[in-house]
């Protein structure tokens, strides 16, 4: 049986799974996002805090994952489900792109536009919501873009703790030492980063076009 | 509202007043007991060279920054006593190459003031095409970005953003600084023109004497964050201290060619 039969013949299972694994890195990305944004945005209005988050933020992406899995397996109702896990082991993995991309984003809006705001009579909210984020836009997409896509391949391994998703193919493959079953998950995982990578790349080109001056 | 509505001083106070202000910044004095006003209606060119204080000055008036000793009033009220973001809508700013919001169309550009204080919309549409007209732009722009403009349609656009909500205070840093000179030429007298109808307080900074001598009621310059002088702008030449002298001369002639 190669590969393509094998995939036809099991398609159900690959599209639940697929699925499966769409909604582990999707929940997890927008969770990162909800935390990540506000943290970045956070760190530079109190630049004082700059130094801890970022560095924290940086050391959970030192863990490995495996080994963040397992750290968190005790813990009470995450510990529970291996989905509930999975996906909180995804999104601090996503943090740090979305933490620094975001800061560096409204960091980098030219600061005499800014002061003009300023002058102009802006509140720092209007500053915040009408110029620093439309202008940094493009580069907070490209920190959901890059924790989109290390989400994706990370949650292959979620299957080791029983999250499902794509993984739960490569580690039966491993197993049963067939590459058609590991095949079987690893090319709809890495198809699955290339589309959203392509897309998000997409949006944030189209973003950038608006932060061109001159 | 066709006509920009002229603001009579309601008694002869300066708009803005600078009561012997200092400002420093981590003990380096940028600015040193500044005294120094400008009434309804007058140019008060700010001229000096790069670091003399001129920026700071403007800084104070829109409180950017506060002074760190002495006062400044605008309108008779200290700035430390005013709601900045109001102080703020009251005075137009201008910045050299426009400060224009590059994500914002000139239309929204221009709307930036009228639009934050929640003018109705059809008075915000009028507004923004009698400032078209008057800053010498074509409609045809409205729906443009900044970077699609030249360097001086963006100027004028910067200028008509900060005229938007008809504020009485017009300050202008450096302002045509980075026009090419027939450009900067046509925009000074077309400015000149603007301010004699509007008759706004205006302070505007710039280093180039012939400038501010034709924009400027009275000429002050600056230098190492003092006042030098403070002289009405057809007595600045004649003047006989030793920088004004320094500064004419740099501006007397063209040179020979080699």
């Amino acid at each position: 049986m190669n590969f393509l039969q094998f995939m036809m013949a099991n398609r159900q299972q690959v599209l639940d799974l697929t699925l499966e694994h769409i909604t582990l890195a999707g929940v997890a990305t927008l969770l990162a996002a909800l935390v990540g944004i506000p943290l970045g945005i956070l760190i530079t209005r109190v630049p004082q805090l700059s130094k801890a988050v970022l560095g924290g933020a940086n050391i959970i992406q030192t863990i490995p994952s495996l080994a963040l899995f397992g750290f968190l397996l005790p813990a009470p109702w995450i510990g529970a489900r291996g989905g509930r896990l999975a996906i909180l082991a995804l999104a601090l993995y996503g943090l740090l792109p979305l933490i620094r991309n975001t800061y560096a984003g409204i960091q980098g809006v030219d600061p005499s536009i800014v002061e003009a705001g300023r002058a102009m009579g802006l509140t720092d909210r209007q500053l915040l919501l009408q110029v620093e984020l439309p202008l940094a836009s493009g580069v907070i997409v490209a920190g959901v873009r890059i924790a989109a896509v290390l989400s994706i391949g990370l949650a292959t391994i979620a299957a080791a703790i029983g999250a499902g998703g794509l993984g739960e193919f490569i580690f039966r493959g491993l197993a049963m030492v067939n590459n058609q079953v590991i095949l079987a998950g690893a090319i709809p995982a890495a198809l699955l980063a290339l589309i959203v990578d392509f897309a998000l790349g997409r949006l944030e080109r189209n973003l950038g076009t608006l932060r061109l001056r001159n | 509202m066709i006509a920009p509505a002229s603001h009579e001083p309601l008694n002869h106070e300066p708009a803005i007043e600078f009561d012997h202000a200092s400002f420093q910044i981590n003990g380096r004095p940028l600015l040193q007991n500044l005294v120094l006003s400008v009434k309804q209606g007058e140019t008060l060119v700010l001229l000096g060279r790069s670091g003399s204080g001129k920026t700071t000055t403007l800084k104070l008036i829109n409180r950017l920054l506060l002074p760190t000793s002495g006062e400044v009033r605008v309108n008779g009220q200290r700035t430390a006593e005013w709601d900045p973001i109001r102080l703020r809508r009251s005075i137009g700013y201008v910045i050299q190459d426009g400060g224009l919001f590059p994500h914002f169309t000139v239309e929204r550009n221009i709307a930036l003031v009228p639009r934050i204080e929640n003018w109705p919309q059809p008075r915000i549409d009028a507004r923004v095409r009698e400032l078209m007209a008057t800053a010498g732009l074509s409609e045809d722009l409205l729906s443009r970005y900044p970077s699609q403009l030249s360097g001086g349609q963006r100027q004028r656009v910067g200028v008509a953003r900060a005229l938007a909500a008809d504020p009485p205070i017009l300050i202008l840093d450096e302002a045509f600084g980075a026009l090419d000179p027939i450009t900067r030429s046509e925009m000074q007298k077309e400015f000149r023109a603007l301010q004699q109808r509007m008759k706004k307080a205006v302070i505007f900074v710039t280093h180039d004497l012939r400038e501010g001598l034709l924009l400027a009621d009275r000429i002050a310059l600056m230098e190492a964050g003092r006042l030098v002088v403070d002289l009405p702008a057809r007595d600045f030449s004649s003047s006989d201290d030793a920088l004004v002298r320094a500064y004419v001369e740099a501006f007397a002639s063209l040179p020979d060619p080699k």
